[in-house]
């Protein structure tokens, strides 16, 4: 009889091992549907995880579109991580992600065809601004009137889609744009344009702030007061009130973080890869942050990680349905199983599991 | 069918002769389909996967097509496109409006690959566009559901306010006033091209507000099954055939026929005849077709429905013909005169008679 023990404390070999064993179970049951699929599954995996990197036609060219895909993820999973630490729970990062886009590219297509190079920092903060402000509504809600983040920050999700909708078709439409919903393209627009710092590298501003970000967690957390009223808040918050933290500040802080992360990462999509503000700007990213912050434990470096792996599986995936004709449904599952399974891993850093001979009657 | 023998005739004899095919010794012509939803869509991205197995059947081993569907419009379908010309592709057909400024950043890097992209504005050297006149179709529609409704309200589910899609609105209002002059239209915006939960609730949100037909421009059949559940609303296929709806709720379909436009152009690109072009065909070309009125429409409807399609593939009549005016009482055309082309593509206002605004 197999019998589950709960661990006094979560166990950090587990916690580390856990991810890499996720993964392994995510290509085995993967490999499965593949084969049911009809398709090779070693050639399905080998396609999805080692070709973007290597594949001497495709790597040059995938390897930099990697870090294009994470960049974003990351940034905005390690505002996640803080408040998901403290036991905040900021679920809304979409729609703080596409108002800090809309707010950022607002103002840099308010200065068109402005030279001048304040334009794009002003941006930058522009971005991060409409995101923080988008995250303060739930922060405030909950402070003054005790309403759940979760709900309202994930509501707002809707509310920020509409208004992309809506920015899309008029306020920020291209004038040259012969009445077709979209903004003017960044991509024209050097000032404004976050483009790629050195070029077939993929790296642009907003990998570079993911990369910073991920740098300041790790220094809040381990080193700073706030990051320990952080971590105690999530782990104990009793004994966190009783040490003088604050929940509203705390509250405050980590919904504002996090928000203005999402709004940054918003920016730099909307003004680089994305090139223009329009109806489907929203891709996801926010919502596919939650799983790199789980995904990397809530930890920098885990996220760091996380991120790079999550967008290996997506542009893996791509691949994968291109070559192979794998459908775009298929990739879907096979990025839920990895969630799925990292989950369901969790069962043994929680828990010790014995081995009991039942007992005789 | 005889140039297809040809082909083949010729493709026989290429791989008789090694001769031939160290000629040929660039292998197939491979050719790129982007899909904004999945193949099984049952609309818009069913239509033109219908085209890429035309390509297929036409020219057999000569070709080798390839495909990845529901790529997201925006940075995405860069990826994708990128990944289809470093695998060789030749010509890569863009199937979505959205596409269009990553189409033209990726074509400007790939100079020897030919891009088509579908209902877009944009052109560049190796950048050809290509649409068809769906409005010729919503004369039509219009036609037949001014006709059939007793409650005189009918229903649109809208996309996205794109001139694509407003053109459709006033085609279709325009036809059904001239038959009842009764004819209400209620308008919901779905801001999707596919969403089958979205497209249901839409469906049933207007045959509450009494809407008895339903006219559809987003690609999925949720809101064939949402009339049938509700009986008595007839719908029209949007984009395919939908047939499997026939005789009701669906009473005819407005189907995109791409397949004999992908079949020309890949076979410009095989003969390196392949330019730059700007296409919009309807009826009469074939791109647009006007899918079998069923039986539950009175056999005068019918005819009445088919002698105006024929009206229109003829080109003896113009679905935008005036006297015509905007729906804030300004005349747009006057008594004969028929719309050109540059205000239908960049139509961004609704006809005399339309309740509701376009949003903005």
């Amino acid at each position: 009889m197999i019998v589950f023990e709960k661990r006094p404390s979560p166990s950090r070999f587990w916690a580390a091992v856990t991810p890499v064993l996720a993964v392994l179970a995510t290509m085995i049951a993967g490999g499965v549907m593949f084969w049911l699929l009809g398709k090779d599954p070693l050639v399905a995996i080998r396609t999805i995880f080692w070709d973007p990197l290597f594949d001497p036609t495709f790597g040059a060219y995938s390897r930099p579109q990697l870090l294009v895909k994470a960049g974003p993820l990351i940034l905005i999973a390690i505002g996640l991580s803080i408040g998901f630490r403290a036991g905040i729970w900021n679920i809304g990062a979409e729609g703080q992600y596409i108002i800090g886009a809309i707010v950022g590219a607002g103002v840099g297509l308010a200065f068109y065809p402005t030279e001048s190079r304040l334009i794009f920092p002003l941006m930058v903060l522009a971005g991060a601004f409409g995101g923080w402000l988008w995250a303060m509504i739930p922060a405030f809600l909950r402070v003054r009137f005790g309403t759940n983040e979760i709900l309202v920050s994930l509501m707002l999700v809707y509310v920020a889609e509409a208004m992309l909708a809506s920015v899309s078709q008029g306020l920020l439409r291209n004038p040259d744009g012969m009445g077709f919903p979209g903004s003017r393209n960044f991509k024209e627009y050097p000032a404004a344009h976050n483009g790629e710092i050195i070029a077939g590298t993929g790296m642009h501003w907003g990998v570079v702030m993911a990369l910073i970000a991920v740098i300041f967690a790790y220094l809040l957390l381990s080193r700073h007061m706030l990051g320990f009223q952080v971590r105690l808040s999530g782990e104990a918050p009793r004994a966190a009130r009783f040490s003088g933290v604050k929940p509203a500040r705390l509250v405050l802080f980590c919904l504002g973080l996090s928000g203005a992360l999402a709004g940054m990462a918003g920016l730099f999509e909307v003004t680089g890869p994305a090139g223009q503000v329009s109806i489907d700007f929203g891709s996801g990213y926010g919502f596919t942050a939650i799983i790199v912050a789980f995904l990397g434990r809530l930890n920098p470096l885990g996220i760091l990680l996380a991120g790079l792996l999550m967008a290996l599986t997506y542009i893996g995936g791509d691949l994968a349905s291109l070559m192979l004709g794998i459908p775009a449904a298929a990739i879907q599952l096979f990025q839920g199983m990895l969630l799925f399974f990292l989950l369901a891993m969790d069962i043994f850093t929680n828990f010790r599991i014995r081995l009991k001979k039942p007992e005789a009657a | 069918m005889k140039r297809r023998t040809i082909l083949k005739g010729a493709g026989a004899l290429a791989l008789g002769s090694t001769l031939g095919s160290r000629v040929l010794a660039a292998g197939p012509t491979k050719v790129g389909f982007i899909y904004v939803g999945p193949i099984g869509d049952g609309g818009w991205t069913y239509q033109h996967d219908q085209g890429r197995l035309a390509v297929e059947a036409e020219f057999g081993d000569a070709v080798e097509t390839v495909y990845q569907e529901s790529v997201p419009e925006g940075a995405d379908a860069v990826r994708a496109m990128t990944q289809m010309a470093l695998q060789g592709a030749e010509l890569i057909f863009a199937t979505s409006f959205g596409y269009m400024d990553q189409v033209l950043e990726v074509a400007a890097k790939f100079p020897n690959v030919k891009f088509e992209h579908a209902t877009g504005y944009k052109t560049a050297d190796n950048v050809g566009v290509y649409s068809a006149r769906f409005y010729e179709g919503r004369a039509v529609q219009g036609t037949i559901a001014g006709r059939m409704t007793r409650s005189n309200v009918i229903g649109y589910i809208a996309s996205f306010p794109i001139p694509e899609v407003i053109r459709g609105i006033n085609s279709a209002f325009i036809h059904a006033r001239k038959v009842n002059p009764d004819v209400q239209f209620k308008v919901i915006w779905a801001y999707t091209w596919f969403d089958p939960a979205k497209e249901a609730d839409a469906a049933k949100a207007l045959i509450e507000q009494g809407a008895d037909v339903i006219l559809q421009h987003t690609d999925s059949t949720a809101p064939q099954a949402a009339a049938q559940e509700a009986g008595n609303v007839i719908t029209f296929g949007q984009a395919s055939d939908m047939a499997e709806y026939a005789p009701l709720p669906r009473v005819s379909s407005i189907i995109d026929n791409w397949a004999p436009y992908y079949v020309a152009r890949t076979r410009a690109v095989m003969d390196g005849t392949w330019q730059s072009d700007n296409t919009w065909d309807g009826i009469g070309k074939g791109m647009v077709g006007i899918g079998e009125i069923s039986s539950a429409v009175p056999a005068e409807v019918k005819a009445e429905a088919e002698a105006l399609r024929d009206a229109i593939a003829a080109g003896s009549y113009h679905p935008f013909t005036g006297p015509l005016r905007k729906q804030d009482g300004s005349d747009w055309l006057a008594e004969g005169e028929v719309a050109d082309d540059g205000t239908l593509a960049g139509m961004g206002f609704y006809v005399e008679g339309l309740e509701g605004d376009v949003p903005s």
